[in-house]
């Protein structure tokens, strides 16, 4: 199965800079760990994974009564601190709980990419 | 066995309703495991149960009934399968972890599948007030109908709860398979709590006329039990089953001949069931200390322990159930568990002792109908009526469930009338 993994939030990190130099790089060694850690299991793959710029850089865009409404920032404000995703090949759901607890603490949301028709 | 005049229907109906009893679950997770089609078996084993009970009457019943289900049921998903496949729809199978696969061929034969049943029923991944549902449906066979009347909720919404729960194991691929090391502990932790909740939904429920439905409570002790089969090595669920068993064993004193609740203090203790507390007083005989969860679940059965050891009320051992109380406080820092330790040290000292104990919880359990029912109760019996009677009337505005608020409106008013002697005494004196 294939999984969205959405680094939806830094949690109890605070922030990227709140992390410090040593911190970001213990980060940065965890995201390695991670994909090493996916690369030695034959049955898991990395599919895609990116950083993405912060929630100042976002646009939404908006339908609404046939409109395009396009304002600056994240869909929501809960949004504004989206970092980055993976989309990962996975046996299982537990799979891919079991290998999160390898990133940084970050809130993460999983969800499953549905199958085509 | 029956004297009925008719033991040709009799026997195979009996012989329905305890194969379902006793197969259900352990039938259900190897259907399960085979077809990987959640949503099919339970449909099918339901329907062969239905079968069952019209052919076994008319043929008798077969040799080895739970093979008769099982190949009854297997059957009607492979149709079902094939209907689906020549409509051409694909449904999504249930994820098998890898390193785990079901054995293969006879039921009679087969291994006790259950724990992985439970395990994926009770996964956190899923909204906590489904998974005690689902996981009685499941592994215990309780209709939806019946949990719903459990969690007090319209039937209707009980069923789109479980259809949405076994959508969501079939979509994000929450596997059946044992998961391993932290993980497991984590997870059974996890199902007793579960259990344990549906168990108090039975038992002790916040609302509704039905004060007690002891044979609903019944089933979550059963999931308990087949649990404690499953996985007898793990400490947690050995003291989960303790306890639910020795609370369960009052159910026939605990509730009146007028359908009033009887407190603790006051139940004929010759109508618990004495057969179920011997076993949980070995179950925990034989246990260790245990530490996190597993040790909360021991010291709340060996508070129920010691209340079943003696005969009368009169004889209990205050003292060491305060102690326990204590012990449990500074491992779980529950509010409740502190006004529980409040009530013991009341009686195993004094009322003030125990009024003492309940300052600070107001922040916590301010809207809590038990923290002011124990205050009146203590204030009571301290002679401070004042008090009493300004608690008992706060416990009686939050109480939900109207056979419990009938018997604090009685002691408000046994607390007026106090008050009012008391007053004329003082009165008379001045």
């Amino acid at each position: 199965m294939k999984y969205f993994v959405l680094l939806a939030g830094f949690g109890e990190l605070g922030s990227w800079d709140d992390l410090g130099p040593e911190g970001q790089e213990a980060a940065m060694q965890a995201h390695g760990a991670f994909d090493e850690a996916c690369a030695t299991r034959p049955d898991v793959e990395i599919l895609s994974a990116e950083a993405l710029g912060d929630g100042a850089t976002a646009t939404t865009l908006r339908t609404r009564g046939g409109d395009l409404i396009i304002t600056d920032g994240p869909f929501a404000e809960v949004a504004e601190q989206i970092g980055g995703y993976y989309l990962v090949d996975a046996p299982d759901l537990d799979t891919v709980i079991e290998l999160c607890r390898i990133l940084p603490a970050y809130d993460i949301e999983i969800r499953p990419v549905l199958d085509g028709p | 066995m029956t004297s009925r005049s008719d033991p040709s229907s009799t026997a195979p109906d009996e012989a329905v309703a305890r194969i379902h009893r006793e197969e259900w679950g352990r039938l259900l997770s190897l259907l399960v495991a085979r077809t990987r089609r959640l949503d099919l078996a339970e449909d099918a084993l339901g329907e062969a149960f239905a079968r069952a009970a019209a052919q076994w009457r008319r043929d008798g019943v077969p040799a080895s009934p739970a093979a008769w289900l099982y190949t009854t049921a297997h059957r009607h998903v492979v149709g079902q399968v094939r209907r689906e496949v020549v409509a051409g729809r694909k449904a999504p199978l249930l994820v098998l972890r890898g390193e785990w696969a079901p054995a293969a061929a006879d039921p009679d034969d087969l291994p006790d599948e259950r724990l992985h049943l439970v395990l994926l029923c009770c996964h956190p991944a899923l909204p906590e007030a489904s998974r005690s549902a689902l996981a009685l449906r499941l592994v215990i066979g309780t209709t939806s109908e019946q949990i719903a009347r459990l969690f007090l909720v319209p039937p209707a919404t009980m069923a789109a709860r479980l259809t949405r729960a076994k959508r969501k194991i079939m979509l994000a691929g929450i596997p059946l398979g044992a998961p391993v090391g932290v993980e497991l502990r984590a997870r059974l932790d996890g199902v007793c709590r579960t259990i344990y909740l549906a168990f108090t939904a039975g038992y002790a429920p916040a609302t509704g006329d039905d004060l007690l439905r002891a044979d609903l409570a019944g089933d979550a002790v059963e999931l308990a039990a087949v649990l404690h089969r499953v996985t007898p090595d793990s400490p947690q669920v050995r003291a989960l089953y303790a306890l639910v068993l020795l609370q369960h064993a009052r159910r026939d004193a605990r509730v009146g001949t007028d359908g009033g609740l009887v407190p603790l203090a006051d139940q004929d203790r010759t109508r618990w069931r004495h057969d179920e507390i011997g076993v949980a007083l070995r179950l925990l005989d034989d246990m260790a200390p245990a530490d996190g969860y597993a040790e909360e679940l021991r010291l709340q059965a060996l508070i129920a322990a010691e209340h079943a050891r003696v005969p009368t009320a009169a004889g209990t051992d205050w003292t060491a159930i305060a102690a326990r109380y204590a012990e449990l406080e500074a491992l779980s820092r529950s509010a409740i568990v502190r006004l529980n330790r409040a009530v013991a040290v009341a009686e195993a000292q004094d009322p003030r002792a125990g009024l003492a104990l309940l300052v600070g919880l107001d922040d916590l359990l301010g809207d809590d109908h038990r923290l002011h029912a124990v205050r009146g109760e203590l204030a009571f019996r301290a002679g401070r009526f004042r008090v009493a009677e300004a608690s008992f009337r706060a416990a009686v505005d939050r109480c939900g469930n109207t056979v419990e608020r009938a018997h604090l409106g009685t002691r408000l008013a046994a607390v007026v009338q106090s008050a009012a002697e008391a007053g004329r005494a003082h009165g008379e004196r001045t």
